[in-house]
């Protein structure tokens, strides 16, 4: 568990709970400034819910959530608009406006975020910006459902990361991607965590991801990915109806004996 | 204050360890809808409170109000027109056997305005608009839209419920009063060429039958139904889960819902009006 005084998000014993269901018991980490977390899990394992209950989506039954070292727990909705401000969030499918182009959904925090509230002339150069980070810039007029599956999370990155947030969780981005696709959305978060420094969570379910966050760097000279040990900067762990069963680093991780875990566990060579 | 929606909701659970089977099954029987009512309530409270906080989203009002107002006006229009035309043939005739067929005009005129111009409209702009809104606000609950807007940092209340309520109420009334009007040139057209009515004699007693209570009944039950469409649809749309599906399931409920609570309304606003006018 990382050190809990200069953690940038810190669960400590969270519950969640939807009528019946457990989805989240008793779950505690903490992440570190400037570091990756990668979070494998299959369906319904509770992976989202725990980036939701990071962002003050969903009520925490029992258990404290802090975030830039306040606490966040339950805290009201018109209190929580400030704290999320520092986040940025790529839900799973997207989660883009439909009846809104891609230039608005993108400039869409800078304009609602009620303590970011930018002039509409200074957001358009963001919005640009952030698309082309993302290399859309051509898609600026375009509706969501005149993109293609890879097209819309690529936008739903740059409206999580246009307000350059500290802190940016990222929900499953690759899940039915095609392999090319889902490298591309990779490389763009590796891209985004070494241009920004920013701390991520990142949920998936391929390894091969996780593997792609921990072992390469983007080269800025060149703008691809190359070779690159982050073994201090990318943790990982692993949840299981639930309950989080593992954190630990890449090397841990593939040497762990579970049965659970070691499905997730692909060597990519 | 955002709007509790069940699935969010920490669990709740009515425990007892004795042997109160039935009791339990009856507590858990009731507990649904109560948590119904106090969520449709609480959604209801929460739209209300926003029309005195900022930011206001006048863009989606006015937009909300062409697809709601203008939108709906043809077949509300539509249904005016027939409605005032059915009434005119059937009384026409009943009258006709007293020799009162002048008074066409004034049971037409009557009717349309107490009763059938709010509820018809009503009924016709809840089966085009609560359905619409539920099928909206529910594709966006389950494509995470409406997480979306609260981590963007806006309350899909503020945002999505308000304007659609503001929207609603603005337009019902006015569309009521329009297809009151048409209703009863719908009702002279059949008075003019099946009865032979002169336009004077139709329209003058049309006119002189309505009383101030008359178009006050008319207007205050399109207002309210304007709360039960507008809401009803919300609140089945913000609690959608289940995917596609589940978005279907929310747009009979609110169509269902919308058109039962208008007829229920209607006879309880009816009361309050028979009971207010002098004897």
């Amino acid at each position: 568990m990382g050190n809990g005084s200069d953690s940038v998000l810190r669960f400590e014993g969270v519950t969640v709970k939807f009528e019946d269901v457990t989805a989240l018991k008793g779950v505690s980490f903490a992440v570190r400034k400037s570091e990756t977390r990668i979070i494998l899990g299959a369906a319904g394992s509770g992976k989202s819910v725990l980036l939701k209950a990071a962002m003050g989506l969903v009520s925490v039954a029992s258990g404290k959530v802090f975030l830039f070292g306040d606490e966040t727990t339950n805290l009201p909705e018109e209190e929580m608009y400030e704290v999320r401000s520092r986040v940025g969030m790529a839900f799973q499918e997207s989660a883009l406006f439909d009846s809104m182009t891609i230039a608005q959904n993108v400039a869409y925090p800078l304009l609602n975020q009620p303590s970011i509230k930018s002039k509409p002339e200074q957001a358009r150069a963001k919005v640009k910006e952030a698309l082309e980070f993302v290399e859309l810039g051509q898609t600026l007029q375009k509706f969501p459902s005149e993109l293609s599956g890879g097209m819309r999370r690529r936008a739903a990155i740059a409206r999580a990361v246009v307000t350059k947030p500290p802190l940016l969780l990222y929900d499953s981005p690759t899940a039915g991607l095609d392999p090319i696709t889902a490298h591309t959305i990779m490389a763009l978060i590796i891209k985004e965590r070494d241009v920004d420094q920013t701390t991520a969570l990142v949920v998936t379910h391929r390894y091969q991801d996780g593997n792609l966050v921990a072992n390469f760097r983007y080269n800025s000279q060149s703008g691809n990915l190359e070779p690159s040990r982050q073994s201090d900067s990318t943790r990982f762990m692993v949840m299981r109806e639930g309950e989080l069963i593992f954190e630990g680093d890449q090397d841990e991780l593939e040497a762990a004996s579970d049965s659970y875990i070691t499905k997730f566990v692909k060597h990519v060579d | 204050m955002p709007f509790t929606i069940r699935h969010n909701c920490p669990s709740v659970s009515l425990s007892y360890n004795g042997d109160f089977g039935a009791l339990r099954g009856l507590l858990d029987f009731f507990k649904g809808p109560i948590l119904a009512i106090q969520e449709f309530y609480s959604l209801f409270g929460a739209a209300v409170r926003n029309l005195a906080r900022r930011p206001h989203y006048w863009d989606d009002v006015f937009l909300q109000m062409d697809t709601i107002g203008v939108g709906s006006l043809w077949i509300t229009s539509m249904t005016g027109f027939f409605s005032g035309a059915v009434m005119a043939l059937q009384m026409g005739h009943a009258l006709q056997q007293y020799g009162q067929t002048g008074r066409t005009g004034q049971v037409v005129s009557i009717i349309l305005v107490r009763e059938l111009g709010p509820a018809l409209t009503a009924l016709m702009v809840a089966g085009r608009n609560s359905s619409g809104i539920a099928s909206e606000l529910g594709s966006m609950k389950v494509t995470e839209q409406i997480d979306a807007m609260r981590a963007l940092g806006t309350d899909p209340i503020q945002k999505l419920v308000t304007p659609r309520m503001i929207a609603t109420a603005a337009m019902l009334p006015a569309l009521t009063v329009i297809a009151d009007l048409i209703g009863m040139f719908g009702g002279f057209i059949v008075g003019y060429f099946i009865y032979a009515l002169q336009p004077r004699e139709y329209w003058s007693t049309t006119w002189k039958a309505l009383d101030w209570s008359d178009v006050a009944e008319g207007l205050v039950k399109p207002f309210v139904f304007s709360f039960v469409i507008s809401l009803v649809g919300c609140y089945y749309g913000l609690r959608t889960t289940g995917g596609t599906q589940g978005v279907g399931r929310a747009t009979t409920q609110a169509v269902v819902t919308s058109s039962v609570l208008i007829f229920v309304l209607t006879f309880f606003i009816t009361k309050i009006f028979v009971w207010q006018s002098p004897q």
